[in-house]
This record gives C-alpha cells, structure tokens and sequence, in this order.
C-alpha cells in the first residue's frame, strides 16, 4: 500500500524534501513508516520517537495505517 | 468561532469586529509580536511554517475547548506564515464574553494550548546571519493521550 509522508521545518530539512512516498506491507503501522523514513539517507537524524500524526490527527506509533493515509512527522512546535 | 493560517498581515480590528456583540462585557485581544531577542540573541527576523490543514483543525478543536470551558463561542484565532519582521503580529487572538473574567481565561487558554500543540514551526534569523529552527519550551514532543 501506497503511504505519503509529510516533513515539516528540520525534519524536513535534514531528509532534503518535504513529501515522500512510502509503499509499505498491509497493516504496517506509524512506527513502521518511521522506520522506513530513518533508513533513507539523513533518516537517522529524525529522533526515534518523534510527533506523528496520521489525516490531521495525533497519533500513536501503534496506529495502522491504510492506502493512501497521509503520515506526518512533526517537530516540536513553536507558534505562537 | 473561527481559527485560520494566514500568509499576510493580520487585520487585529477586522478579529475584534467579528466577536463584538452588545451582550459582551469585555473583550480581550492577544497580540504575540516578534521579539529583537530569544534566548540572549539578537534575532532579526523569523519565519514560520505550518502544516495548515492540521494547524487550522488543532486550533478549530482549541477554540471549541475554550468555549466549553470558559462559555463563549465569541472568539477568533488567526496565525501568519511566512516571513515576519521585528515588531510584526505572528498571532492574534480576539475573544469576548459578558464578563471580564472569562474573557481573560479564555484568551490565555486558547494561546497555551496554541504553543503547546499547534503544528507552527519558527525559523529564526540572527544578527550574526545565522538561522535556526527553534523549539518551544513546554511544547508536546510526544504524544500525550
């Protein structure tokens, strides 16, 4: 199944872009796709236990995602 | 209740408009400005960047918080993105209600729960020509359920 990644701020900035496409085993899981984003080249700088959130929504690393769910890493906020 | 990323200036007398009503008492209006210094540097500028859709719908859930808590759906958010020079509102944040007290509850509310969980991130650009990306003290760095 086909996954998009979103990376936002230095996470995007240390995997060189801000979208990626992930094609991930059935019933792969958030922490699974983190996995996959840490294996590409400046993956290892992401933290192992970054912000994650899948359509919008907070979210834990044990979450199943599905085709076409949109996963983003987030850093640590800062608005305001 | 409206809450929204925006790209240019933000209209501070256009969000006191949209909550001004003859029942309230008090209204409150936040302005968060950019600061020439964090941290002990000497800061020139900052960009901010968002992921919209959910910044929007974080502070959308925030506003609805607030207005179950403190009882007024008279209030109105609004975030810049891009870049902002010194003196420049990244935020502004209008609320009213018949009382002071809750208007004043309410605004700080709706601003703490913004730092702590609204994905808006901030690049600061130094006087020695330096930028950095700044994390916010207290701000959710793992999920909190």
């Amino acid at each position: 199944m086909t996954v998009t990644a979103l990376l936002f701020a230095s996470y995007a900035d240390v995997l060189g872009r801000e979208a990626v496409e992930m094609s991930l085993p059935a019933g792969a899981t958030a922490a699974d796709a983190l996995a996959w984003l840490r294996a590409l080249p400046g993956g290892d700088a992401l933290p192992p236990a970054p912000l994650l959130a899948v359509n919008l929504e907070y979210a834990r690393a044990g979450t199943v995602l599905h085709s076409g769910d949109e996963l983003a890493v987030i850093p640590p906020v800062a608005g305001g | 209740m409206r809450a929204a990323i925006v790209h240019g200036a933000i209209d501070v007398a256009a969000l006191l408009a949209e909550v001004a009503s003859a029942s309230h008492g008090a209204t409150v209006l936040f302005i968060g400005t950019v600061r020439d210094v964090n941290d002990e540097r000497a800061v020139t500028g900052i960009d901010y960047t968002a992921y919209v859709p959910m910044a929007e719908r974080e502070m959308q859930r925030i506003l609805r918080e607030a207005a179950e808590r403190f009882d007024t759906d008279a209030a109105v958010v609004e975030h810049r993105t891009g870049h902002l020079e010194l003196g420049d509102a990244s935020v502004a944040i209008a609320v009213a209600h018949a009382r002071r007290a809750q208007a004043y509850a309410a605004s700080r509310y709706i601003l703490e729960a913004l730092k702590q969980r609204v994905p808006i991130w901030k690049r600061e650009a130094y006087a020695d020509g330096t930028r950095e990306w700044v994390a916010q003290q207290g701000a959710m760095t793992a999920h909190q359920d």
